[in-house]
C-alpha cells in the first residue's frame, strides 16, 4: 500500500520552520522516499505565520496536506500550533508544540487576548500534544535559534526515516559552522521525546 | 537545492534527483535545453528562476530587465538572432508586455523562445487573479502547464523544441503552487545549441504593411498545432475504467489523483490549442466528466463550445482561490474537511508589517501626521495603507502611484503625495512622471530609495549598482533623472532621520508646481543591513519617564514590561535610531556591546 506521510510545520517567520520542513524533507529523500513539500507565507518577510508542506511516501503527488491527515503537527509557537492543529490526524497524529509565545507584534492590544492556555486547550479536544521547552533548551545549550533542530530531533522519533539519513540530511543542508551545535540540538530532541510519555 | 544519493534510484539506474523547487527545476530544464540568453522582471511566484540561473547556470546568460516588457522585447531581440531564450514574469508582468507579445507570433521566432507566465491564484503575493491562459489564447501560441517538478524541467526542454518546430513563441504557465513546491526531480546534461543564422528580412520583422501577409500563417501554424495537441505526449489518458471521467491540467491533476486515485483521467499538459477530437472521444466513454482546472473555465468552456455537454466543472468547483485536495474533497461530496479551532478561544492573526527598522515606517508616519492623500504602489509599501498608518488611500498596478495622483488632484484632492519604491519607479514610473511635469501637475512624488527590488526578496535592479550576478554596474541616477525629467525640486534625505522626513515632505506638498522626495535607506533585508556588527537600543530605566513617545513609532520591537516601562527586543533591533530620536529624556541608548 502507498502510505503517505503529512508532516505540517509551523512557525513565525524568522524562526527557521522553513529549515526544519526541507531538512525533514531531504531526509525522508535520502531514505529512499518521494517527497513533495510546498510553503505558504505572507508578504511579510518577518513576523507572519509561515506554514510549510511535506510530504514523503513510496508515490506523493499532493504537495499540500489535508486537514486532518497529518501524522505530526510541528509547531515552533505556542499560537501557530492552535492555528494548525486541525491538519492534525485526530485519531494517529501527534501535535508537537515547542512551549514559546510570540506576541504579534502588528495587532495592537495582541498581548491581551494571546491564547496563553492553547496546549490544554488543544488536549481537551482530544488530541495528542507532546509540548517541549525547546527554546529553552536551546538557550540551554548556548544558542535559543537552535529550538527548531530541538524539535525536528523529537520529530525523528515518531517517523520510519532511519537516523542515518537524519544525519545526513543534517550535515548536507547545515553550514559547517552550527553543525556540532544542531547535531547535539537534535540529539536533545530525540532524548526528550522519548522521555515524555506520549499522549494527552 | 541538494542533490539527493538516493539508494533506490541507484538500484533502478536512474538519472541523478535533485530535490528541486518548481521554479528551480524551470532554470534547470532552460539550463539543459541549451538556453543562453534570459531576461525578465522580479515578480512572485516567478522570481527563483532568474535568481537560480545567475547562481547556479551563469551560462544561459540571465540579467534582470528594468520591466517586463523591455525583457520581452529582448528576448525577441535575441530568439530572432538565433539565440534560445526564455523570459521570465508574473500574470500581471505579462500585461506589461503585452503590447511585445501580441506581435511577435506573426513574425514567428528563429531560435527557441520560451517565456514563463507564473500565475498567482490566490492572490497569495498579488494585486488580482487573472488566469493567463485566455492571453495565450488571444496571442494564438501554444501554453503548456506542467503538474510537478519533475515535468516543470521536462516542459520547458520540450517547449523550446515546440518553438522551434513550430516557429512559434511558446508560454509555459505556471502556478504559485507549482513554483513554490519542492519535488524530487531528475535531471540531464546541457544541450549545446549553436546560435542559428539570423536572416534580415523585412516581410517577416519590419514594415507593418507585410504584417496583412503574415496573418494567414498565424492560422495555419494554429491549425497544425490543434492537429498536433491530438496525439502530442503532454496530454495523456490514465485508467480508462467506469462510468466517471476526469479533464484535468496544471497541479490540479495531483489533486485529482489523491482525491480520484482509480478514475479514468485525461490529463493535459498543452492546454492551448486544447485536443477537439481527444476531448469528445474521452468524454463520449463516460456519463460523467469532471473537469478540474484551476482558475476560469477556460478547458471547460472549449467543451461547451464543442458541443460536450456531460461535463460538470466550475458550478461544483469554483473559479475563486487555489484548488486543494481537501477543497476537491468537499466539493465532490466524499466528506467534510476539519476546520481550524476557534471555539472558545482566540485565533489570533499575525497579519502583514513592515519589518522592524524599516526605512518606509517613518515615511508613512510623517504622511499620517500631514493627512494628505497618498497615492500607492506595488512593493512592501502597500502595508502603509494597514494599521497603525493608514496613510496610503489607493494601489492598483506598477507605476500606477503617478498617474493616479495627477487624476486625484484634478479632481480637487489639493495635497496629493504619490508614493513608489526605487525598482517600480524605474519599472513604470518614469513616463508618468514627464507626464505629471508637461501637463503641470503640482504633485509631490516620494521615491522610497531602498536600493533593492524589497518584495520579491532583494533583487539589483539599474540604480543599485549591481547587476544579477552582483558584479559592479553602472548605476542609474535618479535625482538627475527626475530633474531630466523637469523635476527642479528634487530633494534626498535620509529615511531615518524622523524629523527631517517630516520638514522635507511637508516642503514639497506646500511647493507650488512637481517636487520628489528620495527617502534613502537601504532595505533592512539586504546583507549589508541583516548582518551589520552593531549592537541594538536599549531603554535605561531609570531615565524613563513613560511618556510613551517610543510608543508612537510603531515599532514593533518595542514591548511593554510589566511595571509599564518601554523595553526593546534586543534580537529584532535593528538600531534605526528612531525611538531614541523621539526619547525626550535620552532614556533609549546604544546597549553596550553585543
Amino acid at each position: 500500500m502507498n502510505k503517505v506521510y503529512s508532516l505540517m510545520f509551523a512557525g513565525v517567520g524568522g524562526q527557521g520552520s522553513l529549515l526544519i520542513a526541507e531538512l525533514t524533507s531531504i531526509a525522508a529523500a535520502h531514505a529512499g522516499y518521494d517527497i513533495k513539500q510546498t510553503e505558504v507565507h505572507g508578504v511579510s518577510q518577518r513576523g507572519g505565520s509561515v506554514e510549510t508542506h511535506v510530504r514523503f511516501g513510496q508515490k506523493v503527488h499532493s504537495p499540500i496536506v489535508t486537514p486532518g491527515e497529518a501524522a505530526a503537527v510541528i509547531a515552533l509557537e505556542k499560537l501557530e500550533a492552535l492555528r494548525f492543529a486541525h491538519f492534525v490526524n485526530p485519531e494517529t497524529g501527534i501535535v508537537l508544540v515547542n512551549e514559546y509565545e510570540i506576541i504579534p507584534g502588528s495587532v495592537s492590544g495582541a498581548a491581551d487576548v494571546y491564547p496563553h492556555e492553547s496546549i490544554e486547550y488543544l488536549r481537551e479536544k482530544g488530541l495528542n500534544v507532546s509540548a517541549l521547552p525547546a527554546s529553552q533548551m536551546a538557550h540551554d545549550l548556548g544558542d535559543g535559534r537552535m529550538a527548531n533542530v530541538i524539535m525536528i530531533g523529537a520529530l525523528s522519533t515518531q517517523l520510519p526515516i532511519p537516523e542515518a539519513s537524519w544525519q545526513k540530511a543534517l550535515r548536507t543542508r547545515l553550514p559547517s559552522r552550527y553543525l556540532k551545535g544542531n547535531i547535539l540540538a537534535f540529539a536533545t530532541g530525540q532524548q526528550a521525546l522519548q522521555k515524555e510519555p506520549m499522549g494527552g | 537545492m541538494e542533490t539527493i544519493q538516493n539508494p533506490k534510484s541507484a538500484i533502478e539506474n536512474r538519472a541523478v534527483r535533485e530535490l528541486l523547487l518548481g521554479n528551480q527545476a524551470i532554470a534547470r530544464g532552460a539550463w539543459e535545453a541549451g538556453v543562453t540568453f534570459v531576461a525578465g522582471y522580479p515578480g512572485t511566484p516567478s522570481t527563483e528562476i532568474i535568481e537560480t540561473l545567475a547562481k547556479r547556470y551563469p551560462d544561459t546568460d540571465p540579467r534582470w530587465s528594468t520591466n517586463e516588457k523591455v525583457a520581452f522585447e529582448e528576448g525577441i531581440g535575441a530568439a530572432i538572432g538565433g539565440l534560445r531564450t526564455l523570459v521570465t514574469m508574473k500574470h500581471v508582468g505579462l500585461n506589461v508586455a503585452a503590447d511585445a507579445f501580441m506581435v511577435f507570433p506573426y513574425a514567428g521566432t528563429n531560435g527557441g523562445f520560451v517565456f514563463i507566465s507564473a500565475d498567482d491564484p490566490g492572490m497569495h503575493s498579488s494585486q488580482n487573479e487573472q488566469d493567463n491562459r485566455y492571453f495565450g489564447q488571444m496571442g494564438k501560441v501554444p501554453i503548456l502547464e506542467p503538474s510537478d517538478a519533475q515535468e516543470c524541467r521536462d516542459f520547458v526542454k520540450a517547449a523550446f523544441d515546440l518553438s522551434e518546430k513550430f516557429n512559434t513563441p511558446v508560454m509555459l504557465r505556471t502556478t504559485t503552487r507549482l513554483a513554490h513546491h519542492k519535488g524530487l526531480v531528475e535531471v540531464g546534461p546541457r544541450q549545446e545549441v549553436s546560435r542559428r543564422e539570423f536572416i534580415p528580412d523585412p516581410r517577416r520583422f519590419s514594415v507593418p504593411i507585410y504584417r496583412k501577409a503574415l496573418r494567414p500563417q498565424v492560422e495555419e501554424r494554429l491549425e497544425a498545432l490543434r492537429e498536433y495537441a491530438e496525439t502530442c505526449p503532454f496530454n495523456f489518458i490514465e485508467h480508462a475504467d467506469g462510468k466517471v471521467g476526469v479533464v484535468t491540467s496544471s497541479i490540479a491533476y495531483q489533486y485529482v489523483k489523491e482525491v480520484l486515485p482509480e478514475t479514468a483521467v485525461l490529463r493535459l499538459g498543452m492546454t492551448y490549442p486544447l485536443p477537439a477530437k481527444l476531448l469528445r472521444d474521452f468524454c463520449a466513454r463516460y456519463e460523467t466528466v469532471y473537469v478540474i482546472e484551476e482558475g476560469e473555465p477556460f478547458i471547460e468552456d472549449f467543451m461547451l463550445s464543442q458541443g460536450i455537454a456531460n461535463i460538470k466543472g466550475k458550478d461544483l468547483f469554483g473559479v475563486i482561490g487555489e484548488y486543494s485536495p481537501g477543497r476537491l474533497r468537499e466539493a465532490l461530496g466524499l466528506g467534510s474537511i476539519p476546520q481550524p479551532f476557534t471555539e472558545e478561544i482566540v485565533l489570533l492573526p499575525r497579519p502583514p508589517m513592515l519589518c522592524v527598522g524599516c526605512g518606509h515606517r517613518t515615511v508613512f508616519a510623517a504622511l499620517r501626521q500631514l493627512k494628505v492623500t497618498v497615492a500607492g504602489d506595488i512593493g512592501c509599501y502597500t502595508m502603509g495603507a494597514l494599521p497603525p498608518f493608514e496613510a496610503e488611500h489607493t494601489t492598483f498596478c506598477m507605476g500606477a502611484s503617478i498617474g493616479t495622483a495627477v487624476g486625484l488632484e484634478k479632481a480637487g484632492h489639493k495635497k496629493v503625495v504619490a508614493i513608489i519604491g526605487d525598482s517600480t519607479f524605474i519599472h513604470s514610473g518614469i513616463p508618468p512622471l514627464i507626464d505629471a511635469v508637461y501637463n503641470s501637475s503640482s504633485l509631490t512624488l516620494i521615491i522610497l530609495d531602498n536600493s533593492t527590488t524589497g518584495m520579491t526578496g532583494a533583487q539589483p535592479h539599474a540604480a543599485t549598482g549591481q547587476n544579477v550576478s552582483g558584479q559592479e554596474a553602472p548605476k542609474l541616477n535618479l535625482v538627475s533623472l527626475c530633474k531630466a525629467a523637469g523635476v527642479e525640486n528634487v530633494t534626498v534625505v535620509d529615511t531615518w532621520q524622523r524629523k527631517e522626513i517630516t520638514k522635507t515632505i511637508r516642503k514639497a506638498v506646500n511647493h507650488k508646481g512637481p517636487a520628489v522626495v528620495i527617502a534613502q535607506g537601504p532595505c533592512v533585508q539586504l546583507p549589508e543591513m541583516k548582518y551589520r556588527d552593531i549592537p541594538p537600543y536599549t531603554v535605561i530605566e531609570e531615565l524613563c519617564t513613560q511618556c510613551d513617545a517610543c510608543f508612537k513609532v510603531w515599532c514593533p520591537a518595542i514591548k511593554r514590561t510589566n511595571l509599564n516601562f518601554p523595553v526593546i527586543a534586543g534580537n529584532e533591533c535593528t538600531s534605526c535610531t528612531v525611538c531614541a530620536q523621539v526619547c525626550p529624556t535620552e532614556a533609549i541608548v546604544l546597549a553596550e556591546g553585543k
